[in-house]
This record gives structure tokens, C-alpha cells and sequence, in this order.
């Protein structure tokens, strides 16, 4: 099993950018009945989410972020050992994205930097592994960027997906820090099930043509082209629903901590309906569970840090806060994670 | 059992005139909120997570009930 512990690391400092571009989507009607919108936007939560513009890529977003969190935290630049950019909507499909970030941030060539291909766990999977990396003796900063323009990965319409998305990028340095509370994470993958959330063409399965490219119509009267994403939302909901509960009681019979001692349960924006269920089910208070997602959409695997951002700035930066994360999603990947969040350099959010 | 059943699916459908012999899909209340609401709805009363591939086999609301009959007397 892949439960993970590690003692003095810490978040400090997290920093997120949107772009300013607005979708409202009780306005988004082309395509979408006003009805269907309403019955979305009463089990997602999400109103509104941000939209990059065709020249904006997730790591334009992340870059806003680091500069951002950079000034803040007047930070230098030599420190950052590490960069770990997560993300399915790169720049280019070679080389790496978060190669080229290292040189636009003003890195040094000794910064080891790559890039993970995971969704919606994004965030607790990058920690596990920027928390790893922090331990190490000679690494004094890893600068773990989560980036994402999913509007550009679905189909506008697809009645399954067109209304949920929405873009965004953040920023986190994760260092060695005093902590009398060790950090934990559970790691978990089911590629059985990796059809649920899929983009089928446009790999080396199945390259590109013109054939991938041709949009179809089906039976629910969507449209989109194989090169899109698709997401069999029911399918998700079973998988959240029996294994996130799972997950959960796991992670804190590993750590022997009292599900009270958490301040907050940072939950992967995806579907306000599902994580009140699964909050209701673990009997968290609804007050400790943030959401932005009425403001933003799902966002992958910045959801989040950019929960932390827009909801928690207050909180996170001036005490010492335990929280609580879980993603899950495409892969399908999920994974928790319990670590404290102290005296955290959270400047306010970036529209560009 | 049978009462607080239904008592729960016109509050999901809000609709109070169903009844257990309703094709439950054939509603005009019916939508995606209604299938998750359901499902949670059993989750939270039952501790059961019913597979997407069982529920849908079943056609009406009895039949839904039954499901979660057999499933108690099975774990009894």
C-alpha cells in the first residue's frame, strides 16, 4: 500500500492564477437548454468558471503564480532544486513543459525539473512526491506548479461535460519546516476503469487524423470529435462514492489522528453534490469543508491549492491550520493527504 | 422500510403522487440529479452503493426496494 509519512515539510507558500476571461453559466445557453443549466448548476455548485484564451496555456497560468508567489516570499531563485509541473494539457508533447518553465522562471540548470501526467489527484500525488524530494539533505526548495486549461481539453458541446470545467494554475514551495505533526498520503490507481474519463485520440494508440478530428453527434445530441475528452459522470460518482469513503478511513487509521484535529477537508473540486455526500457519510461539518467551486469550475488538479487561495487566505497565513486533502478523478487516481499548513505566504489571487 | 422509502424518493422527485410501480426513468422529474440523489439517498440510509451496471436492470421504485431487501438479508 502506498501510505507515505514524513516528518518536518511543509507548504509555504501557495500562490494560484485564473484567467480574467468569464464563463457565467446560467448565460450559457447556445447549446444548453436554460433548465439543463439550472439542474447542473444545482448539483455542481459551479456558477461561473474562468476561461483561457486561445493563446493561454496552463503553464502561462503557473508561470503568473511562481512570479507572484516569487515576489512575496522574496525568494531566491537559486534555492529551487526541484520543479514539478502536473498537468494533461502541456505545451508541447515533447519536451516537457516543466523544462521549459525552469528557464522562464529564471532557474538555475542545477533544478531538476519534468513533469507528471495526473488530473484531479494531481495535487495530493505532487506533495507526496514534492514532500520526498524536500527530505532529501541538499534539497532546499521544490517548487511543485499544478496547471491546467481544461476548456480546451472538452467539447463546449458535450451536455456531459460542457458546463463543469474551467481553467486555472497554481504555485506551491514545499520546504523543510519545524512540525511536531508528521504529513500523510495515501496513494491509490485504478486503470481498470480508465475509459471513465478519457481522451481517446491524439496518442500513439490512436494518432491523430482526420478522422480522430471529425466531430460526431451522439445520442444524448452531443458533439464532439475524438480528440476530446469524454467522462462518463455516473461511472465517476459510483468510483467517488465507494472508494474516497474508503480512502479516507484509511489514511486516518494510518496516521492514529482524530478526524476532529483537522481544521479543514480540502476536497477536489469536482461536483458539490458528491463531496457534501461523501462529507455528510464521513461526518465532517460542513464548515470545515471549503468550496470554491461555484466560482471556478473544476480545475483538475488546481482545485485545491485554488480553494486555499480564494477561501482559506486568511486562515492559512497568519496560524498553524491542520488540513485534510483528497483528489480523485482521471486515471482513475485518488489520493488523501493529512499535513499542516502554518504561517503559509499566501498573496492574493492572479488574473491575467 | 417501504414508506420511508418512498417518503425519501417524492422528496427527491418532488413529485408526492408516485407510486411503487412507477417506471421511475419514465418520470418527467427524472434526470441525472435524480439518479446521484437516489443513490446517496440508499447510501445514507442503507450503507449500500448500488453498481451502476445492477441499478440499471431496475425498472420501477419496488424494484429498487427489493434490491435493498436483498442486499440486508444477505448481509444479515
Amino acid at each position: 500500500m502506498a501510505l507515505l509519512t514524513y516528518r518536518n515539510i511543509g507548504i509555504t507558500g501557495i500562490a494560484a492564477a485564473v484567467p480574467e476571461n468569464k464563463i457565467i453559466n446560467a448565460e450559457f445557453t447556445e447549446f444548453f437548454t436554460p433548465k439543463e443549466v439550472k439542474s447542473v448548476s444545482r448539483m455542481t455548485g459551479i456558477k461561473e468558471r474562468r476561461v483561457a484564451s486561445d493563446d493561454m496555456c496552463a503553464s502561462d497560468l503557473c508561470y503568473a503564480a511562481a512570479e507572484k508567489l516569487f515576489t512575496e516570499m522574496n525568494i531566491n531563485r537559486e534555492e529551487i532544486d526541484i520543479l514539478i509541473f502536473i498537468s494533461q494539457t502541456p505545451d508541447y508533447r515533447m519536451p516537457a513543459t516543466g523544462i521549459i518553465l525552469q528557464s522562464r522562471l529564471g532557474l538555475p540548470k542545477t533544478t531538476g525539473a519534468f513533469d507528471i501526467n495526473l488530473g484531479c489527484s494531481g495535487y495530493s500525488y505532487g506533495l507526496a512526491l514534492a514532500y520526498g524530494y524536500a527530505a532529501q539533505e541538499n534539497i532546499r526548495k521544490v517548487l511543485l506548479l499544478n496547471g491546467e486549461t481544461r476548456t480546451k481539453v472538452y467539447s463546449f458541446k458535450d451536455k456531459s461535460t460542457g458546463l463543469l470545467f474551467g481553467d486555472g494554475g497554481c504555485a506551491s514551495i514545499i520546504e523543510k519546516i519545524s512540525d511536531e505533526n508528521p504529513s500523510f498520503f495515501s496513494l491509490n490507481s485504478d486503470g481498470a476503469r480508465s475509459d471513465l474519463i478519457k481522451i481517446k485520440a491524439g496518442g500513439y494508440r490512436y494518432p491523430s487524423s482526420l478522422e480522430s478530428l471529425e466531430k460526431k453527434t451522439y445520442e444524448d445530441s452531443s458533439i464532439r470529435n475524438d480528440e476530446q475528452g469524454v467522462m462518463d459522470g455516473a461511472g465517476i460518482f459510483d468510483f467517488t462514492i465507494q472508494e474516497i469513503p474508503e480512502d479516507i478511513k484509511r489514511i486516518f487509521e494510518f496516521s492514529g489522528e482524530s478526524q476532529d484535529n483537522i481544521d479543514f477537508y480540502l476536497m477536489h473540486q469536482a461536483n458539490k453534490f458528491i463531496t457534501d455526500h461523501i462529507a455528510k457519510k464521513m461526518k465532517i461539518p460542513k464548515d470545515r469543508v471549503p468550496y470554491s467551486i461555484q466560482k471556478f469550475g473544476n480545475t483538475s488538479s488546481v482545485s485545491i491549492p485554488l480553494t486555499i487561495v480564494s477561501e482559506l487566505r486568511n486562515e492559512l497565513s497568519s496560524t498553524t491550520k491542520r488540513v485534510f486533502m483528497t483528489g480523485f478523478g482521471v486515471g482513475l487516481s485518488w489520493a488523501c493527504a493529512i499535513t499542516s499548513i502554518s504561517n503559509c505566504v499566501i498573496p492574493e489571487l492572479v488574473e491575467i | 422500510m417501504e414508506k420511508e422509502f418512498m417518503d425519501n424518493m417524492m422528496e427527491i422527485l418532488e413529485n408526492d403522487e408516485i407510486t411503487l410501480d412507477d417506471e421511475f426513468r419514465n418520470l418527467e422529474e427524472w434526470d441525472s440529479l435524480s439518479y446521484l440523489s437516489t443513490i446517496a439517498m440508499i447510501d445514507d440510509e442503507h450503507e449500500l452503493v448500488i453498481p451502476r451496471e445492477d441499478f440499471s436492470n431496475l425498472k420501477t421504485l419496488r424494484d429498487i426496494l427489493k434490491y435493498i431487501k436483498k442486499d440486508k438479508e444477505k448481509n444479515k
